[in-house]
């Protein structure tokens, strides 16, 4: 249990600045192909400001990933034993991947006096493909863990092993096109909420009006597709598996024209759940198209098997709460937009957007606690129980006290710096009433 | 030709080989940066942090790629490394993420004073625990104290046994003074300072000096602890050539200090490098994890193997040159300024 703890938090600490990894390259991206265009210094010290907060990001995703590749052995050397071969496709790949990243990054962030202004600008896309190419592996390989593919097992051995056919395997796509969506919505709705809160404190600021439209534009163009990407994948999980959507959605019994049941509490001992809203016949339609639709129920599954149903459906919940609001924020803006011919400054959306700027890594974080507790008990599902793949090191609780305060203290510094380089810089005043 | 699985090792040999170099050295930067002293402290830390800055995190890379190399190509090996020496990996993994958080905390914090001295004390201290770190588990893997159970792939360890030892921690001594060296012996180019670069001329001396040390100590000491790695050089025919050029560089390096050429030093310093890391890598073949894996019966199927290597070639074929360009736009900067 401590060591499926620990392999939560460590992923769920990564997973922030991954975010920030694949999302701030684009934002720079803009800004500086703006400056180049335009020529207005209040671009390039736009994108000035970004990279320096990216570097101490990246920095910390950078060392924060390692430790997670260290983990996976430390963890789950069975596991690893046994997949290592079968997801080092995506792995190795999204090593070349990293190295392109920080190779670029560090010309990015130290060049500016050293390569031509076109070059610079170049090695922004190079980041930001890389980054996005890197987080796609990995999810690739996390795919894998819940549709495994690409080998037989004869006699308890794994034969016939195709590296290609496990990468691309049937979680592959519906998992990454939501992850690349999801990121630009967390990354593009905390952006805009930022500097929203400093427009609301100083409205004529040109440097924060820039940003907040460069970061509201991503972040809202991606809610926008964010609930027909998460349709996708539902609609991918009721086929893969049932199970886990069943989870999701606390659905007990099996039925025709299924019920959807929003929030309420799954009571596992008597197997309902309480105080839902329930929409009828929704829930047929959502996972399989068709309102008419069975959809199989937690009951037919021995409770041993189940995963852990309060925290999955509460936290899908969650997730779709946010996706919505998001969704909901970003259409409102849009109609303002098109309305005033110019970004949406008026002071209760500028609200609006700083009550979301959260929202977006929230829901990464519900997400992904669905995706792998509603794994549970697989560590590779259908195969291998997360029991199986435990190390038989002890003193595993020790280790998560240490790591939790080792996050800890990376929060928090963090926090303090980014405060400190982008939030209280005081060349902003500079741009006043530009 | 080789078989598929000695190539993915050699592969993977090399990365390992290319992270000494490299990102052994910006540990090394570390280490001389909490040695800092004398009137020109401020002005070796900046070179330090100068030198380091741009670069590292591409350098990390390596490990990342030896990992992922580990446990893709040999996962036996991966499991039963990391069970038996779950607590070295651990301390190496809390050395490396403080070492990086705290370089760049220290670079951002706007702060004066305390703030940064203490990120200072934090990055030198990660900077030398990560290496010795690493050098234990080095020592570790060749000593043949890791015992693995071959039909049931258990690893009957007590956790502590494989690495707390005398081998194991002059080989982490070994792994410190050598990325020590490198690094001062790469600073002394870096800066165009002729009493900047003579500081770091006696620094690498210096480690070059416990250097030596340390690599006999090791050599004695395997003699008796780590049989294979004390046959292997003593007996194969590689051995005494490999040792006698091994010699030679090193000497090669300390003449090329002495005498202030130090393009030609930092051309000694690797090969010297190099020709260490590969005796204890010959040394080792064909075993990975002594005396119970050895590089084939850890390795993964071929099927796996063979679209490994195509991949890593054509990474590798995007990767030099993206990396020369790196180096290129920082590390050639006095020649375009002069
Ligand atoms: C900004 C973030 C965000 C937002 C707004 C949404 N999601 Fe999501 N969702 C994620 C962020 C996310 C994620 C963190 O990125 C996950 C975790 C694993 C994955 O591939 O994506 C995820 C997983 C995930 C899964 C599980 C996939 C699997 O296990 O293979 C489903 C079914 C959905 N989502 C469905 C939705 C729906 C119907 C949404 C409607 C609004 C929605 N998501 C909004
Ligand atoms: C970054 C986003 C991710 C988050 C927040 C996350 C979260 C979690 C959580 C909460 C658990 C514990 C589940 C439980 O025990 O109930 C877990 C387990 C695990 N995750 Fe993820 N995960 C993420 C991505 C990944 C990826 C990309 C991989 C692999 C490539 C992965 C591999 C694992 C493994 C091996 C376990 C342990 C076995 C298990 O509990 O099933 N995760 N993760
Ligand atoms: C869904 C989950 C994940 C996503 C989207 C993701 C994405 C990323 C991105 C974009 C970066 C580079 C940006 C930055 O450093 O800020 C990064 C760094 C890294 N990640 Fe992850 N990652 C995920 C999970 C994992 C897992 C499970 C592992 C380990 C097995 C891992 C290993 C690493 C490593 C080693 C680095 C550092 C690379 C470097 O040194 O440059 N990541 N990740």
């Amino acid at each position: 249990m401590a060591a499926r703890l620990l392999m939560g938090i460590s992923l769920g600490f990564h997973i922030v600045f991954a975010v920030v990894g694949i999302g701030m390259p684009l934002l720079m991206v803009i800004a500086e192909g703006l400056w180049l265009r335009t020529r207005r210094p209040v671009y390039l010290e736009l994108t000035r400001r970004w990279s320096k907060g990216t570097a101490i990001l990246f920095a910390v995703g950078a060392v924060s990933g390692t430790v997670l590749s260290f983990e996976l052995g430390l963890l789950w050397p069975y596991f690893m034993r046994f997949a290592g071969p079968l997801i080092g496709m995506p792995f190795s790949l999204e090593g070349f991947a990293f190295f392109l990243e920080a190779i670029f990054l560090g010309i990015y962030l130290y060049g500016w006096e050293r390569v031509s202004p076109r070059l610079h600008w170049f090695a922004g896309w190079v980041i930001m493909l890389s980054s996005v190419l890197s987080g796609g592996f990995v999810v690739l390989a996390n795919a894998w863990m819940n549709a495994p593919a690409g080998f037989t097992i004869v006699q308890g051995r794994v034969e016939d092993v195709q590296p290609f056919a496990a990468m691309f395997n049937a979680a592959a796509l519906s998992q990454v096109q939501h992850m690349v969506v999801a990121t630009f919505i967390a990354l593009g709705f905390a952006v805009a909420a930022v500097h929203a809160r400093m427009l609301l404190r100083q409205p004529h600021n040109e440097f924060h009006r820039r940003a907040y439209a460069i970061a509201l534009a991503v972040g809202g163009l991606a809610a926008l597709l964010g609930p027909l990407s998460g349709d996708f994948s539902a609609k991918d999980v009721a086929q893969r598996q049932p199970l886990k959507l069943a989870a999701m959605e606390a659905h007990w019994e099996t039925q025709a024209g299924a019920t959807l049941l929003l929030g309420g509490w799954p009571d596992e001992a008597a197997e309902r759940t309480l105080g839902a809203i329930p929409v009828p016949y929704a829930l047929s339609l959502l996972a399989h198209n068709d309102p008419f639709a069975t959809v199989r129920g937690l009951k037919e599954w021995p409770p041993g098997d189940r995963p852990p149903v309060a925290v999955t459906h509460l936290a899908f919940d969650v997730m779709v709460g946010c996706g919505t609001a998001l969704a909901i924020v970003a259409l409102l803006g849009a109609w303002q937009w098109w309305r005033t011919r110019g970004p949406p400054l008026a002071r209760w959306y500028l609200w609006a957007v700083v009550l979301c700027g959260p929202l977006g890594f929230l829901a990464v974080e519900a997400g992904w606690t669905v995706t792998e507790v509603g794994r549970q008990p697989w560590i590779i599902y259908g195969l291998m129980r997360t029991a199986q793949a435990v190390t038989p090191v002890p003193w595993l609780p020790l280790r998560l006290v240490l790591f939790v305060a080792m996050y800890g203290f990376l929060g928090v510094i963090v926090i303090a710096l980014m405060r400190q380089q982008v939030f209280q810089s005081p060349s902003a005043r500079a741009w006043q009433d530009d | 030709m080789p078989s598929l699985e000695t190539l993915t090792a050699a592969v993977l040999f090399s990365g390992l080989t290319l992270y000494v170099l490299t990102g052994g050295a910006d540990f090394g930067g570390g280490v001389w940066d909490i040695l800092a002293r004398g009137p020109r402290r401020q002005a070796q830390r900046d070179l330090i942090a100068h030198a380091i800055a741009p670069i590292w995190e591409a350098n990390h890379v390596w490990l990342v790629l030896v990992i992922v190399l580990l446990f893709v190509g040999f996962p036996r090996a991966f499991a039963a490394i990391s069970i038996a020496l779950h607590i070295p990996l651990v301390l190496l993994m809390l050395g490396i993420v403080m070492r990086g958080a705290a370089f760049v905390f220290r670079t951002y914090d706007l702060r004066p004073g305390p703030a940064q001295r203490r990120w200072t004390v934090l990055f030198a201290g990660s900077s030398v625990v990560s290496p010795v770190m690493l050098g234990v588990l080095v020592g570790a893997v060749s000593s043949g104290a890791i015992r693995v159970d071959l039909a049931t792939g258990d690893v009957p360890a007590d956790y502590f046994s494989a690495w707390l030892g005398l081998y194991p921690f002059a080989v982490g001594g070994f792994a410190l003074a050598l990325f020590a060296f490198l690094a001062a012996v790469y600073l002394t180019l870096e800066s165009d300072q002729r009493d900047l670069q003579d500081d770091f001329r006696a620094r690498a001396l210096a480690a070059q000096a416990a250097l030596v040390l340390l690599a006999l100590l090791s050599l004695l000491l395997a003699d008796s602890r780590a049989p294979m790695i004390g046959y292997g050089l003593a007996t194969a025919w590689w051995g005494l050539p490999l040792q006698a050029a091994a010699a030679l560089a090193a000497a090669g390096a300390v003449a090329a200090l002495w005498r202030r050429r130090y393009g030609w030093a930092r051309v000694a310093a690797v090969a010297e490098a190099v020709l260490l890391l590969w005796g204890w890598g010959l040394a080792q073949y064909p075993f990975l994890v002594a005396p119970d894996l050895t590089i084939s019966s850890a390795a993964a199927p071929r099927a796996v193997l063979a679209p490994l290597l195509a991949v890593l070639g054509l990474g590798a074929l995007v990767l030099f040159p993206s990396l020369a360009f790196l180096y290129a736009v920082f590390k050639r900067r006095r020649r375009l300024a002069r």
